[in-house]
């Protein structure tokens, strides 16, 4: 893992240096503001100024015409009205969603596979520890309000950069359960028989595995210890509680799943807040005490077919608009902090979703490869 | 590929009747290649590049290493639960199939009945997935139709549904097999001439000597050709179960796991493995059911 | 049975062809297989009834209103804008999708079928080879396969484009095992080596033989793996997902995400319309030209 790391790393390196040297002949040979990039120059941009600015750039990315994106549900962090939003204000321009259900493998798996062709990923919104693996597939920019995210949410060449988060909530129908839930033990009530739902197979699925980590962390574990979390979801399956069904949005709807532990923003969304196609009665709350939250990172595939708009995509990602978006789903942006003390956040949705945590637990990489092995060798006996 | 290997394949087989004259050696391998090559190009390739992967370690190394995931608790409990699922789903799945193919056989082939089913079973047979699931979620769920009216019928409110287990996926599991078996079966079905059963009633035999004497030893081989072709479906159907039963616990979900994991990350390589295994089950069941055949035609004839 | 059948009987040697009777079955005394017509009727209304009850929920979900009673809110939801700039994308994955139908159709009648007969003719010991070959795809899950495609598509990609018609290739693939089948059941039921030989016999042509009496004999069999092969062609979302192409499957998929009432609407309609695609294939399929004998 290290290694593979430190082999990114020294790709990224000389790409940049690759990059420097690039940068230095185009911007001899061109005297207009904008600059007509090949493919290839386009691919190594590491920032608007390569294609003469912001106008540049979207001059580029109008005439590729297209932009494809990859497992972004419309439902999820808003990414719906964010992908409109996108094509409203760049009309030119088409944007192709694929695998709307598919995880972070999906995504690499996706790149490699179309490596060349014109329906390959531009971008990808990607859990960490598939991007570590992954790391020589990206390439690296800087978006215009580059210095709004903080240091240690972004890779200093800029090969990838935090984009949301949700923390790990309890969604429920408080028709079913008026009482509510108030800590993490009140599940193992017998009022909650055949209830409670996660999102897969914590062995594959970051939410799910998430939310083992949530109820560690509930239980006295730690990020550096989640077998408490593990024995909760034994003593869910013994109690006859735990539901072991993939709950949708369809199933929180009719009721089969009337307790669900995910991120917050896929909670919120399946709510109040959906309308008519959301179910009026559920409650989404972050237990108090030890929150848990994991980071989301923006990244470019290098071998965008259509990379001035994969690069527009990020410039338009990083303007408070799209990030108040991300808030307004329950999702923390990554220039969260930066927009409240420039006053662009969007006062009325950060006082309905609630201040930002000042303190939640997001696991390191070690100590994700290490709670991923416990619960490779655990799992599957606890809830068998 | 003789006139003489011809024959002989054909004597091997109880449907085959009488000498033929031999027929000189042609050139109709000539059209074979057609098949054969698309079938290298797209089936060939595709499925050898998948299982070598099992003997390769994500780094690109040759390994065995990945076999050790047979001595996995977990995979060998979903290879029980797998082939669980597989038989149960194909066995019912035949027998009603062959059921509902018997009592169309009393209808008009070419009446908008007929063209009724095949479209439906046509449509049904490829029906999966989440929405699938879904829609028997909102029968047998928890909160679907039927338990719901179970509960209240037997006052039992602890009452939960069945289909969240590996056993319980088989009554979703028959919502396509029944279907596929209609599809497949029926022209076997159809193809019973009713001469047969003329010459049968003209002997004087009933109806059942009729079943025992021609229908069944006819169909037989059908019959389980389209078992095993259910019983694959099955096997290798996942996106079903994903849906309804989230923790794993068949061989597909274990691919599929070891495939798109986001948590237990470079375990890629043994999806291959899972699959070379999948073949190996497959390949020992089409062998039996080839010797059992034989064994039939020698008794038979 | 048909005109075509009733007019080949008398030259399938054998013990069963001695007592012909010109008559159909349906109006004689029942005998052979045929079941009696309440016998019939019953065993396909409790089928039928099962079958449809999940629809049926289905259908009873999409008129719920989340404040508790019926509406019909959610089929006038379909026509939300907010949902609109999904439907490009659905409307794309018809049209690709009906692409794939015929191109996969193609690819099962032009290169399955005449291998089938001719293996059955000429080579009946490459049967259970073909047999196999044919059911493999099925033992490899398409989750392995579609990795086994990636070098293929990229060699073809540049061949052909990457336009969303080239993925019929690799879903034919998955539809041999399925057309496989009905054709080769088919097959086993029509004794093809006899008739061909007898009509070869008295002097017919190699395809005239094939047109006029296999492909005859063979055509309840080809036409289930017609229809079979375009309901996975409609059914199949793995390999257009993973290889990012637009199909109807994907575009589905993609709606679902948006509201689950109009999610359970769009796949009933998703069933109706291939089931009424279907059903038209079907129809056309029985008009039988009845001025061949």
């Amino acid at each position: 893992m290290k290694k593979r790391y430190l082999a990114g790393a020294a790709i990224a390196a000389a790409a940049a240096l690759a990059l420097a040297g690039c940068a230095g002949t185009a911007g001899g040979g061109s005297s207009s503001s904008t600059k007509t990039l090949t493919l290839a120059e386009a691919q190594k941009a590491t920032s608007a100024d390569d294609f003469g600015g912001m106008d540049g750039l979207v001059a580029a990315a109008n005439a590729e015409g297209h932009l494809n994106v990859i497992t972004l549900p419309p439902s999820w962090a808003n990414y719906g009205q964010i992908i409109q939003g996108f094509e409203k204000k760049y009309p030119k321009i088409k944007i192709n969603s694929a695998n709307p259900d598919g995880s972070s493998a999906d995504e690499v798996a996706a790149a490699k596979a179309q490596k060349g062709q014109s329906t390959a990923p531009d971008v990808f919104d990607i859990g960490t520890a598939v991007m570590n693996q992954n790391l020589d597939l990206f390439a690296p920019y800087k978006v215009q309000s580059w210095n709004d995210i903080p240091a240690d949410y972004k890779d200093a060449d800029g090969l990838w950069y935090y984009d949301y988060t949700g923390l790990m909530s309890v969604g429920y129908d408080t028709k079913k359960f008026p009482n509510g839930v108030k800590k993490i033990d009140d599940l193992l009530g017998s009022d909650f028989k055949n209830s409670v739902a996660i999102k897969g197979d914590p062995t594959q699925a970051n939410e799910a595995a998430s939310a083992v980590y949530m109820a560690a962390l509930q239980s006295g574990g730690s990020a550096d210890d989640i077998q408490p979390g593990i024995d909760f979801f034994q003593k869910l399956k013994q109690s006859g509680n735990f539901l072991s069904t993939l709950p949708t949005q369809a199933t929180v709807a009719s009721g089969e799943t009337p307790v669900v532990i995910q991120w917050s923003f896929n909670n919120v969304a399946w709510g109040p807040a959906a309308g008519s196609a959301g179910n009026p009665n559920w409650k989404t709350v972050v237990l108090p005490g030890a929150g848990l939250g994991s980071y989301y990172n923006q990244t470019i595939n290098a071998d965008a077919p259509n990379p001035a708009a994969a690069r527009l995509w990020e410039e338009y990602i990083y303007t408070p608009a799209v990030q108040n978006l991300y808030l307004a789903a329950g999702a923390y942006p990554a220039q969260l902090a930066a927009m409240e003390k420039a006053k662009t956040v969007d006062a009325a949705t950060l006082s309905k979703v609630g201040a930002a945590p000042k303190d939640f637990v997001q696991l390191t990489a070690d100590q994700a490869t290490k709670a991923a092995s416990l619960l490779s060798a655990k799992w599957a006996a606890a809830v068998g | 590929m003789t006139a003489l290997a011809s024959n002989h394949g054909a004597g091997a087989t109880p449907r085959r009747r009488g000498a033929r004259p031999p027929r000189r050696p042609g050139t109709g391998w000539i059209g074979l290649i057609p098949f054969s090559v698309y079938a290298i190009l797209f089936l060939g390739i595709p499925a050898v590049l998948a299982i070598a992967s099992g003997f390769f370690t994500s780094a690109g190394a040759f390994t065995i290493s990945n076999f050790s995931a047979f001595g996995d608790p977990v995979i060998l409990k979903d290879l029980v639960g797998s082939l669980g699922l597989s038989a149960a789903s194909a066995i019912l799945g035949a027998v009603i199939g062959a059921l509902v193919c018997y009592a169309m056989l009393g209808m008009n082939p070419d009446g908008w009945l007929r063209t009724i089913v095949d479209s439906a079973s046509s449509v049904l047979a490829q029906f999966g997935g989440v929405m699938l699931a879904f829609a028997f979620i909102a029968t047998v769920g928890n909160q679907g139709l039927i338990i719901v009216i179970a509960k209240q019928l037997f006052g039992d409110s602890a009452l939960s549904s069945p289909i969240y287990t590996v056993p319980g996926l088989t009554l979703v599991y028959l919502y396509f097999e029944i279907p596929l078996m209609v599809l497949t079966f029926m022209p076997a079905l159809e193809a019973l001439k009713p001469a047969w059963g003329e010459a049968v009633a003209t002997l004087g035999g009933s109806r059942w000597t009729y079943w025992r004497q021609v229908g069944f030893p006819i169909l037989a081989p059908a019959f389980f050709g389209c078992m095993i072709l259910l019983f694959a479906n099955a096997f290798s159907s996942f996106a079903t179960a994903a849906a309804l039963i989230s923790q794993g616990g068949i061989w597909p979900l274990d691919i599929q796991r070891a495939l798109t994991s986001e948590t237990v990350v470079g375990h890629e390589n043994e999806a291959g493995v899972i699959a070379l295994g999948m073949i190996v089950v497959m390949v020992v069941l089409m062998s039996a059911y080839g010797v059992l055949q034989r064994r039939a035609a020698r008794w038979g004839s | 049975m048909t005109a075509v059948d009733a007019s080949l009987t008398p030259l399938q040697a054998g013990p069963a062809a001695e007592p012909f009777v010109a008559a159909r079955a349906g109006r004689s005394p029942r005998y052979g297989a045929k079941p009696s017509m309440p016998t019939s009727v019953v065993i396909l209304i409790i089928i039928g009834a099962l079958f449809l009850l999940p629809i049926a929920a289905m259908v009873i979900f999409s008129f719920r209103s989340n404040q508790g009673g019926y509406t019909v809110g959610h089929y006038i939801d379909v026509f939300n804008p907010a949902l609109e700039y999904t439907y490009d994308g659905l409307f794309v994955g018809i049209q690709n999708s009906l692409a794939l139908c015929v191109i996969t159709v193609a690819i099962i009648l032009v290169l399955l079928l005449p291998v089938m007969i001719l293996v059955e003719l000429r080579y009946p010991k490459l049967r259970r080879v073909l047999e196999f070959v044919c059911l493999l795809p099925i033992t490899v899950p398409t989750v392995v396969l579609v990795v086994g495609f990636i070098p293929v598509y990229s060699v073809l990609s540049q061949l052909l484009g990457s336009d969303a018609w080239t993925l019929g290739f690799a879903i034919g693939v998955i539809a041999l095992p399925y057309a496989y089948r009905p054709i080769a059941v088919n097959l086993a039921g029509v004794d093809v080596v006899t008739l061909t030989e007898a009509a070869r016999s008295l002097g017919a042509g190699w395809l005239p033989v094939l047109w006029r009496i296999v492909i005859p004999n063979l055509r309840r069999g080809i036409l289930a793996a017609c229809f079979i092969t375009i309901a996975v062609v409609l059914g199949e979302y793995t390999i257009a997902s993973f290889l990012g192409r637009t199909t109807f499957q994907t575009a589905l998929v993609l709606i679902q995400h948006t509201d689950p009432y109009v999610a359970v609407i769009f796949s009933l309609l998703a069933l109706i319309l291939a089931f009424v695609l279907l059903l038209i294939i079907g129809r056309l399929g029985s008009i039988r030209p009845r001025s061949k004998d």
